[in-house]
């Protein structure tokens, strides 16, 4: 029996190994590309831990000032994008979660399953029509494809489970509805509020498809910009790993603080931009 | 309507308590948002529709042409092609994570020491920008300084081109997208074997069960509904997979790897023919629409299936 256990223990840790490796060993490989000189990047065998640290790779990145015009533009579309979701997708999960509206939610599963692209096309057309481009505004406005629906799924979810005695109860005491949502079961749904917001986050932060189309030269988001430097600026791997590791650190960050978050997101609705 | 009726009787709903226990109506919280889908989902769906009758390219004046973007369909040999590639790409694209992930999930329902930290690290993949990523995976898929076929080379397998060759593009971009979403089937498959009774398992313990025959035959049976949510929610994702490709090879060597929405793609915003563009994206609608419908069936007749064996 205990050779069974210890069998068995064996066979887990060869399990966990087996399945997290990869994707433990992919970042580090990451990490390693990043502060490597060329030499050591074109060395044959790979380098894995080099003589001398290249960090001048981050630095080169960080300094260069249109990185930064990059850098304000990713935080303006999608903290735009996220924070008019959350102002219009809050109130909507809760009055389709209080009116059991379900078959409303269809839409949103519609949103969920077409391919971005067919959202571009008319929206291409309509914000040059309106002389938006060349401004973040498109970017801000076709992100809502990807922010509304995760917010309004999420919240009606978590609506669906907050008591409705408590609102009751406030309600024969007097208050408004909008008193009754917003000191009542706005307070209740904070968890929620908190895994429909860094889900957009983290979805309007990767998008990448809005930005190759509607993006101008200064208004380009960072992912965009990666992709740029691939095909212009940058041809070594040094400088362009440490772009890509800057670009995708504080969704990884975001995803080791708030796993909880993520995962309850991710299995209660399963959403995904995109 | 109703909130007109809402709004008079506010007042004086403090005034009669037995007012205030009509629900009162909900629909100005969902007017915002109602406003928004409307303009940046159903506006965009309908203009497509309307927009794949037309002749429009940038620059001419549009015309109405009927049918005839959609007849050009079956007669153009890289739509064609690019039907098969999303088939292929997307069929090994739900198989492998599902396979994996299930393992994934039977390994992380077990309690071990550093169970959340590992978990996190695993799930990173999914989370992480997928341009970043897809650039570190062209290096390592590089023929002659990529790891890839270094790590090759240390089990004595012969070097790859990866995505450098028409007939490897398609498994190795796969292998991204295994890579990037087997930890979503884990997160729903754990879900489901987290909401598992536990008398099976002890009656199959008694009984003298091995791990594997109470996998087989408890624990697959009965999570079989999330396998199916989680191969729907992969097999949508799959189809229309595009960053990875996109970065990493622009649908080539050639167009090896022109899935439908790479096609689109190039179509609306390199051509610039956008009605035939709107006519590939209603098309390509349509296939995501019946794929989903016929994993429902599927899961439908599965669930017939398990009813018959049970009585």
């Amino acid at each position: 029996m205990s050779v069974n256990t210890l069998l068995g223990r064996l066979g887990l840790a060869f399990g966990v190994f087996l399945i997290v490796s990869p994707a433990i060993l992919f970042f580090l490989w990451m990490i390693s590309l990043s502060v490597k000189f060329e030499v050591d990047n074109a060395a044959y065998p790979p380098v894995f831990w080099p003589e001398h640290f290249a960090w001048k790779n981050y630095t080169d990145v960080l300094s260069s000032n249109r990185f930064f015009t990059y850098f304000k533009n990713s935080l303006l579309v999608t903290g735009g994008a996220t924070a008019l979701a959350m102002l219009v997708g809050v109130p909507a999960g809760y009055g389709i979660a209080r009116m059991a509206a379900h078959k409303s939610a269809i839409v949103i599963l519609i949103a969920r399953i077409t391919p971005g692209l067919s959202y571009l096309i008319p929206l291409f057309l309509l914000f040059q029509w309106l002389g938006l481009l060349g401004t973040l505004w498109p970017q801000i406005i076709i992100h809502l494809v990807v922010t509304v629906p995760i917010v309004i799924w999420i919240m009606i979810g978590y609506f669906e489970t907050t008591p409705i005695e408590l609102e009751e109860a406030a309600r024969i005491d007097g208050a408004t509805r909008w008193q009754v949502f917003r000191h009542v079961a706005l307070p209740v749904a904070k968890p929620g509020l908190a895994v429909a917001f860094i889900l957009a986050v983290i979805f309007s932060w990767n998008n990448f498809v809005f930005g190759i189309v509607l993006a101008g030269r200064e208004t380009r988001t960072l992912p965009v910009a990666v992709y740029n430097m691939i095909s212009f600026d940058q041809l070594s791997w040094g400088p362009l790993a440490a772009a890509a590791l800057i670009v995708t650190l504080p969704v990884l960050l975001l995803t080791v603080t708030a796993q909880r978050q993520i995962v309850a997101g991710l299995t209660a609705g399963a959403v995904k931009g995109g | 309507m109703s909130t007109i009726v809402e709004q008079a009787g506010a007042a004086a709903e403090a005034a009669a308590p037995e007012r205030a226990l009509r629900p009162p109506s909900y629909w100005p919280f969902v007017v915002p948002a109602l406003v928004t889908v409307l303009a940046v989902i159903i506006f965009p769906w309908l203009f497509t529709i309307w927009m794949s009758f037309q002749e429009w390219k940038v620059g001419t004046p549009t015309t109405f042409v009927g049918l005839s973007n959609y007849l050009r369909l079956p007669a153009d040999p890289r739509f064609v092609e690019s039907v098969g590639h999303t088939l292929s790409y997307t069929a090994l694209s739900v198989l492998l994570p599902l396979v994996l992930g299930t393992f994934a999930a039977v390994i992380f329902h077990a309690r071990f020491p550093g169970r959340g930290l590992l978990r996190a690290l695993f799930i990173m993949p999914m989370m992480a920008t997928p341009v970043a990523i897809a650039l570190v995976w062209t290096m390592m898929f590089h023929p002659q300084l990529g790891i890839l076929n270094y790590l090759l080379s240390l089990v004595g397998l012969p070097p790859q081109l990866w995505v450098f060759h028409p007939g490897t593009v398609i498994p190795s971009l796969v292998l991204v997208e295994t890579w990037q979403w087997t930890p979503l089937v884990m997160l729903i498959v754990l879900g489901g074997i987290a909401s598992l009774p536990t008398e099976p398992y002890e009656s199959a313990q008694i009984d003298g069960a091995s791990t594997w025959q109470m996998f087989r035959y408890i624990t697959l049976p009965l999570i079989m509904p999330f396998l199916f949510i989680a191969a729907m929610i992969r097999a949508i994702d799959a189809v229309k997979s595009f960053d990875i490709i996109f970065a990493i090879t622009q649908g080539g060597p050639g167009s090896a790897s022109e899935t439908i929405n790479l096609y689109l793609y190039s179509v609306a915003f390199v051509y610039y023919d956008l009605g035939y563009a709107s006519a590939i994206a209603v098309v390509f609608f349509a296939l995501i629409i019946a794929l989903t419908a016929l994993l429902l069936v599927l899961r439908r007749r599965a669930q017939w299936n398990a009813l018959g064996s049970e009585t």
